[in-house]
């Protein structure tokens, strides 16, 4: 029977027979039709093993972008960690004339991270506090009341939220949030709650940190609310329908059936909505007002990590300066990190074995 | 008594429907009016602002009228070319790799868990760490270097999108392809991936609109130029650049350019992602995404 070896393995010639069938000195068969066609188109083992290979590396080379940013960052932020330590998070430099806090000092070569660790907090806060009530109403509403029809242009409509860049979120809410907030919003905020030290009135130009959460919200509801219509969309339907036969109506049941089996996944989109708000740059570094300053009013001028870098970097005026930059820069990559995993991790929990997606 | 409790409980709990019904419908209008109101100042601001100069010409100093944003829509073509030139393929291989090769492995699921992580990174922090690696050693901002930033932004999403329609290919196809005798990457990617190639260039489509309105990760690489340049070793102009340059500016002249980049901006990409949503629903793989 003649051997035809097809591709996986590698193509060996057969080794001379001594004293088999074969007498030994007559000149080998020529090789049959099949095997000459074989020869013909290569050795494709070395091909498939190179192949095999490559694969590999484009995958590892996930892994390598991660340590390059961090191997690049560290090396480039070495001056600012030398030179201050842990306390570029913790600490502010006090000036000893006025007693007043220094916090970001490009002349005089002081640095803290301190306002704008307080800036981005601030503003993803007020982001995650308007976004996620939102963001969970359009989910319960896309998943379980809205009429079919709607249903797909609707989803739609979310997603190109999602699509919009950054800079032209920014470039509207210069230009329209912000006027509006200024005139109609804030003196309101004032009036009303001004008591309590929130909204205090000294910053007549409207942008603040209350505008970054604002415009943060607007662009992370998308991302939270796709990821709560897919936990939600997972939870099998026989636990709405038990509920339902409960004698539930239908808020009940979405309370009960779905909303508590989901909450795990929502946790988890809620936090990779964090994620978002906490590295967002341009539109926040358009509204936020760009001063390093620790204000208690939302109202007041701020500034986060990814604003300071983009604003500051290309102007900087020195390697310290340069090197503090980035030492944000690192911190906010080991943040983001840290976030992301932990609210994929959480996503996964919910969606693994689920049921496919209905839309 | 005991019957009218019921009823005033059957009434709380009937009310307590409609009133989650109301909240849900108007929290979906609360979320659509934002995305409502920012087309239409782009579509009114934009439109007006829109000439044949500003596809033709290159801007003009402040205080002058006229010009346009010639130079960065080019730029951004360049940008975007050598972005798709090192993310496609490799991330299309990393997706080779999860769903042919790795399935099921620790290595796969450790791949699979970082590119979606990566995918969170934000952009700015990409940016510093291209410029610390290409721009810092070289001493001059480069085109290269900011489509080095973009293309390993794309790494990740096409990475995913690849795995999830490879994975979607039916086993009897691979096995058909091997039963032939076709080498295992021949069968990989004359077969498999060309089956599901309608989805795979739909992840790279998302990849690339994604990229495409990114702007922070272009500031300390591209850096943007106010004159003709496609020299990938010069510093180059890009529309979203452009865009926040003129919109921080206090020029008039200069914000009616931006609205109009911005409008030309999100038509590519809005234009992008009807089309690929288009390609899904009438392609080989139907309801793939």
């Amino acid at each position: 029977m003649p051997e035809i070896r097809i591709s996986q393995a590698q193509f060996q010639p057969e080794p001379p027979k001594n004293g088999g069938e074969r007498p030994a000195g007559t000149a080998a068969p020529e090789p049959s039709a099949i095997r000459k066609f074989l020869l013909s188109r290569g050795n494709s083992a070395v091909a498939d093993r190179g192949f095999h290979l490559l694969m590999v590396l484009c995958a590892l080379s996930i892994f390598g972008i991660v340590a390059l940013i961090a191997t690049e960052l560290m090396l480039s932020s070495q001056m600012a960690w030398d030179k201050f330590g842990f306390d570029f998070f913790f600490k502010a430099f006090i000036d000893p004339d006025t007693r007043l806090p220094m916090y970001w000092d490009p002349v005089n070569g002081h640095f803290s991270a301190l306002p704008f660790i307080y800036g981005t907090l601030v503003s993803s806060f007020l982001a995650l506090l308007l976004a996620v009530p939102l963001a969970i109403g359009v989910a319960v509403f896309l998943t379980e009341m809205c009429p079919q029809a709607l249903r797909g242009p609707l989803a739609f409509l979310t997603e190109l939220l999602a699509a919009i860049p950054s800079v032209i979120y920014g470039l509207w809410a210069v230009f329209v949030l912000v006027p509006l907030l200024r005139e109609y919003v804030n003196p309101g905020l004032i009036k009303g709650l001004g008591w309590t030290g929130l909204f205090s009135d000294d910053n007549p130009t409207g942008l603040g940190f209350l505008s970054a959460g604002v415009i943060l919200a607007i662009m992370i509801l998308p991302i939270i609310s796709s990821l709560t219509r897919e936990v939600m969309s997972a939870v099998p339907h026989s636990q709405r329908e038990a509920v339902l036969a409960l004698g539930a109506t239908r808020w009940e049941m979405i309370r009960m059936g779905v909303l508590r089996n989901a909450r795990i996944g929502i946790v988890g989109a809620v936090i990779l909505g964090l994620g978002r708000a906490l590295g967002e740059t341009m539109a926040v570094t358009m509204v936020i007002g760009n001063s390093p300053e620790i204000h208690h009013s939302v109202l007041a001028n701020g500034s986060s990590m990814a604003a300071v870098i983009a604003n500051e970097f290309a102007e900087a005026s020195g390697d310290l300066h340069r090197s503090a930059l980035i030492e944000i820069a690192l911190a906010l990559f080991i943040v983001t990190i840290l976030v992301n995993a932990l609210a994929r991790v959480l996503v996964w929990a919910v969606t693994r074995g689920a049921p496919a997606r209905v839309n | 008594m005991r019957a009218g409790k019921h009823n005033l409980r059957a009434q709380v709990r009937a009310l307590t429907d409609h009133a989650a019904t109301v909240l849900a419908v108007f929290a979906t209008l609360v979320v659509v009016t934002p995305l409502v109101a920012i087309f239409i100042y782009l579509i009114y601001k934009g439109a007006s602002s829109l000439n044949l100069a500003f596809f033709t010409q290159i801007p003009k100093p402040p205080g002058e009228v006229g010009g346009g944003m010639a130079n960065a829509i080019v730029g951004s073509g360049v940008l975007l070319g050598i972005a798709s030139l090192i993310g496609v393929p490799i991330g299309i291989g990393g997706g080779i790799f999860l769903a042919e090769f790795g399935r099921g492995t620790k290595l796969a699921n450790a791949v699979r868990f970082t590119a979606d992580v990566l995918n969170g990174v934000p952009s700015i922090v990409m940016g510093l760490a291209i410029y610390s690696l290409v721009v810092y050693q070289q001493k001059h901002f480069s085109a290269f270097s900011g489509g080095l930033a973009l293309g390993i932004m794309m790494i990740p999403t096409i990475t995913r999108t690849t795995e999830e329609m490879l994975l979607m290919v039916p086993h009897a196809v691979r096995e058909a392809a091997l039963g032939l005798g076709v080498p295992n990457w021949r069968s990989v990617l004359s077969i498999t991936l060309k089956t599901a190639s309608p989805g795979i260039i739909t992840g790279c489509m998302l990849a690339f609109a994604r990229v495409a309105g990114e702007t922070a990760p272009l500031m300390f690489t591209a850096f943007g130029n106010s004159n003709w340049s496609m020299n990938p070793n010069e510093a180059i102009a890009a529309l979203p650049l452009q865009i926040y340059v003129y919109a921080i500016s206090p020029y008039d002249e200069w914000h009616r350019m931006a609205w109009a980049g911005a409008l030309v901006l999100i038509v590519l990409i809005v234009l992008a992602v009807s089309l690929v949503r288009y390609v899904t629903s009438r392609g080989v793989l139907k309801g793939a995404s």
